[in-house]
This record gives structure tokens, C-alpha cells and sequence, in this order.
């Protein structure tokens, strides 16, 4: 059996965070908490993010989805520790462009994980998994 | 029935899908066309397209012969008393809100009741959580037996004298189980309650007879049955639908028109405002033609061997659960351990099989069978054991690939 196209989507990367998932759980004290469903198809995440200013401390999530959505969550929160929000917003917007398939400079941003997200490209039906949790991230900084 | 032989009827069927034969199981979300119905439409298009109702010209009363035709045949296909029972609609999503708002809506009060279940399609939950809402009535659930079937015993004491509303599905597009209508309508009637069907997965599969069932609204959807999107039934009983005011209002189903008022045509057509879905309902007549030509008892027993075959051989693969009582319509529901079902469904897509990944338009019984998502293979008469074992195969190999890259 050869999955050649397959493994450009589930490459070992993203199954490591799906199994093994980083920042899974939640913040402790004061943090702004984020809701997110994909109601298309269920999946739903609890973002949390604790700011010092601008800049995000600390970024935790939960949540039931897909190995796409959760792996993804997981490099998300991972990348954007740290960073200065608006920092954090670019990154999202440089991931959007990656999802189109757009050649996108993840050194630039610091988010070398999440290249391994590029083959969802491909695979039209599964993007909104991948950008569950950004689209989480930038609700939370709409509201603040 | 020869499968083989209708298989040809269906020109998709022989579409490559990532270097694999097409293996389509998702027909529960929508049915693949055969080309008598895409001839149909086709020919409307080309020899009679013309608005209904209204024109004097040759082409007018050519469509307005076929759309009316269309409804004959609807009307012969539930065994409904009288073609102004039968309502041309945009689906059974539209069909339920026809009722909620023309029936629901005026006759429910405070203290009223509209009995559901927990099987439910958003479509035949979400209108009465808003006509209850707005009426001040309450929503009352038939509870769930533990294999997902509903006992009469349970339907004859949620029922009450307050009970103004039975609102069911048919079929339910997950669990597979298949409601005793008729029973259920007599429960309701005893107590002066009136029956909605959602007969959107039932009146694809099974002979359905809306005088024998007694139900008061029956409602389905076109593509569900190899008929074209965008078009729908609802039946209502003619007294039933005489009472009611419209919901759409505009031109078409007037009748005569002032300043400051209007009134409306008789039935079917006061519930049919602006140009109707004339193409539609003729490819839903075709596709009555089409299903009759074969039976829908054949269609039926057909589907019964591939839903007892599908759940024999997937029961004997290990780490999968499967959803849903023994006896069950043309579908199965399952998961596989530790993949989340848009990862199998992906898996499956990359061998060319088609399945259902998510929560089916039923949040709450995905709730009840606390999962967040499911997969789901749904049957139709195109359908064969060799697809079944293409599905098997590709179940194998998704736990293969899932369980290497762990």
C-alpha cells in the first residue's frame, strides 16, 4: 500500500504534537479564554491566552478534533509563546497564505513546526481543521 | 434486481476518484443521478422551459403539464388523497419550516408541549426549539433506548393532553433506526396531537403510504432519491393545510390583489409564492419513474443485505465501534479507535471510498453517544458487497497507516 499523498498530509510532526500534544490544559490565574467550533464538523477548542501587555506569557488550549486541528492547536501555542500579539496576528495571517498554498517564510516567523502543515494545502476539505486554532487566537485578540 | 445493469444508469459512478474506482458511500447526505433524470431535466430545458401557470404561448402549458405532472406522480408515490396535499418545497429543511411557522407557530401557547427525540436532524429540531420559544410551549424529548430505537411504551408517556406537536424522523440518518410511524401516529392522535414526519431517509428507501402511516405532515427532499438538489415534498393533510396561512408571499400564489390586501390561491399553490422549481420537480418526477421502474420493495431488500453485510464484516475487524440498533436502514455508523473519523475519511478518499465524517447534522445525539464525531457509510440501490469490501480493505489499511506514523 503506498500513501505517498497521504504522508505529505500526516507526516511524522504532526502526528509527535497530535499524540504528544504541547500546552494541552489551561492557564493558570487571569487569562483570556477563547471558544472556537468548526460546526461544520464538531471539532471545538478552549484557547487561553495570558497576556503581560502585549505580549503573550503563556498560551494553553483544550479541546476534541482531529489529528489536523489538534496538531495544529498545539504548534500554534507552541509558536506564539512570547511573542507581541500583533507578532502573533502576522504569523496567523502567514499561516492563512501557507493553507492557500502560497510559499510562505517560516523561518521569518519562527514557525518552523508548522511547515509540516503545508501539505493541507492539498487537501481543500481539511484547512479549516488547521486554522481552528488561529482563528481562536484571533478572535481572542479582537476581544481584547 | 440487477444491480449491475442500474449501476450503468448512473454516469458518475464511473469516475476515478485519486487513481480508484469511485466506491460512493454517502448517499444518506446526497444521492448520485441517474441519467434519466439528468435527461429529463435536460429535455425541460430544451423543449419546454417556460414559466407555469401563466403563459397563453404553446411552451407555458408544456411546463405547466409537466410540472403539474410532477406532482401527480408525487402524489401517487405517497398514495396522498389529492395533489393539493402535495407542496413543491426546496427540501425538507424548508418543508419544517413551513410547519413550524404556517402551523406551529399560530396554534401553540404557553403550556403546549412538542414532543422530539433525541435522533434528530438540526432540521427537525431546530424550527420547534424556535416555535417553542416563541410561543411560550415546551420541547419535550422521547428518551433513546440504549441501542438507539425508541419503545412505543416511552412514546405513551411523553405524549400528554398538552402534547400539540409529534415531530419524528422516519429514518435516523445516523443511528439507521427505522421509527414505527404508524404506531407513533395513532399515540399522537389519541391525545389530538398532530404528526410531523421527516421522511428525508425514508422516502428514498421504502414505500411510504401517508394514508396508512396516518401521518398529518410528511416531508422529504429530492437528492436524497436520485432526484435534483433544490427541490422537496411537503404533504400535509388537506384540512390541515386549508387552515394555514402562507409563508411566502409574493406572486404566484395569489389570488386576487388590492391595495392594502391580498388573498391566495387554493392548495397546493398558495404555499408555492414566487416561480416555482419547475426543473426540479421534474427531475424529482423522473426519479419517481426511475425508482418505481425498479420497486421500492427490491430497493429496500436490497439495502437490508448491504446494511447485514456491512455490519457482519465490520464487526469482525478489531478497534471499531459501531453505532445503532441490530435492525437498520441502508446505513452504518461507526469509529475507529484512536482515528478521529476526518482522518479515516481521509484515508478512505485517498482509495477513492466516499464516506461521512462529522457530526451529521445531529449535535445532540452525538451528545447522547458522547462522541464529538462519527464516520458514517450510507447505501443506496448502486451500491454493492464488492464497495462494502473496498470499504473493509480501506478500514484495514487506515489503521495501518495511523498506526505506523504513531
Amino acid at each position: 500500500m503506498s500513501f505517498n499523498n497521504l504522508d505529505t498530509l500526516y507526516r511524522q510532526v504532526i502526528m509527535d504534537h497530535y499524540k504528544n500534544p504541547r500546552n494541552k490544559g489551561s492557564v493558570e490565574g487571569d487569562a483570556l479564554t477563547v471558544d472556537m467550533n468548526n460546526p461544520t464538523c464538531g471539532d471545538r477548542i478552549q484557547l487561553q491566552l495570558q497576556l503581560d501587555g502585549d505580549v503573550i506569557q503563556d498560551a494553553k488550549f483544550s479541546g476534541e478534533g482531529c489529528s489536523i486541528s489538534l496538531s495544529s492547536a498545539s504548534m500554534m501555542t507552541q509558536a506564539i509563546q512570547g511573542k507581541k500579539l500583533d507578532d502573533a496576528l502576522e504569523m496567523s495571517k502567514a499561516f492563512s497564505q501557507m493553507m492557500l498554498g502560497e510559499d510562505v517564510d517560516t523561518e521569518e516567523y519562527e514557525m518552523e513546526d508548522l511547515e509540516a502543515l503545508q501539505g493541507v494545502s492539498q487537501f481543500p476539505a481539511r484547512i479549516k481543521c488547521a486554522t481552528l486554532a488561529w482563528k481562536a487566537m484571533e478572535k481572542g485578540a479582537q476581544e481584547e | 434486481m440487477d444491480v449491475q445493469a442500474i449501476r450503468q444508469e448512473f454516469p458518475i459512478l464511473n469516475e476515478e476518484i485519486n487513481g480508484h474506482p469511485l466506491v460512493y458511500l454517502d448517499s444518506a447526505a446526497t444521492s448520485q443521478k441517474p441519467q434519466q433524470v439528468l435527461d429529463a431535466v435536460n429535455d425541460y430545458y430544451k423543449q419546454a422551459n417556460s414559466n407555469v401557470h401563466r403563459g397563453v404561448h404553446t411552451l407555458g402549458t408544456r411546463a405547466t403539464e409537466q410540472y403539474e405532472g410532477a406532482r401527480e406522480k408525487v402524489r401517487a408515490f405517497l398514495n396522498a388523497r389529492s395533489t393539493a396535499e402535495v407542496i413543491f418545497t426546496r427540501g425538507t429543511t424548508t418543508s419544517m419550516n413551513t410547519i413550524a411557522y404556517g402551523y406551529a407557530r399560530p396554534n401553540l401557547q404557553e403550556g403546549d408541549e412538542v414532543v422530539v427525540t433525541q435522533m434528530e436532524h438540526h432540521s427537525n429540531l431546530i424550527p420547534w426549539q424556535q416555535a417553542v420559544k416563541a410561543s411560550g410551549a415546551t420541547l419535550k424529548y422521547i428518551p433513546l433506548q440504549d441501542d438507539g430505537s425508541i419503545s412505543l411504551d416511552d412514546v405513551r408517556t411523553t405524549v400528554t393532553e398538552n402534547t400539540k406537536i409529534v415531530a419524528i424522523t422516519h429514518v435516523s440518518n445516523v443511528l439507521g433506526t427505522i421509527n414505527p410511524i404508524k404506531e407513533i401516529a395513532a399515540i399522537a392522535h389519541d391525545h389530538n396531537a398532530v404528526i410531523v414526519v421527516d421522511g428525508a431517509q425514508g422516502a428514498p428507501h421504502m414505500n411510504v403510504d401517508v394514508s396508512d402511516l396516518d401521518c398529518d405532515f410528511y416531508a422529504f427532499s429530492g437528492h436524497k432519491m436520485c432526484a435534483p438538489t433544490g427541490v422537496g415534498v411537503l404533504y400535509g393533510k388537506k384540512d390541515l393545510l386549508e387552515s394555514m396561512e402562507p409563508v411566502e408571499f409574493g406572486g404566484e400564489m395569489i389570488d386576487f390583489v388590492d391595495l392594502y390586501d391580498a388573498t391566495w390561491k387554493e392548495l397546493p399553490w398558495k404555499f408555492e409564492g414566487g416561480t416555482p422549481i419547475i426543473a426540479g420537480a421534474i427531475g424529482l418526477g423522473a426519479a419517481i419513474d426511475f425508482l418505481n421502474d425498479i420497486g421500492l420493495d427490491n430497493i429496500l431488500e436490497h439495502e437490508q443485505q448491504l446494511a447485514n453485510y456491512a455490519t457482519e464484516k465490520l464487526r469482525t475487524m478489531d478497534g471499531i465501534t459501531i453505532y445503532g440498533p441490530e435492525e437498520r436502514a441502508a446505513l452504518v455508523t461507526f469509529n475507529l479507535d484512536d482515528v478521529h473519523p476526518h482522518d479515516t475519511a481521509t484515508v478512505l478518499d485517498a482509495e477513492g471510498v466516499a464516506v461521512r465524517a462529522g457530526h451529521h447534522c445531529a449535535q445532540p445525539l452525538m451528545k447522547w453517544l458522547d462522541v464529538t464525531a462519527t464516520a458514517r457509510a450510507s447505501f443506496y440501490l448502486y451500491n454493492t458487497t464488492e464497495d462494502i469490501d473496498r470499504l473493509a480493505d480501506s478500514l484495514v489499511n487506515t489503521k495501518e497507516f495511523f498506526g505506523d506514523v504513531f
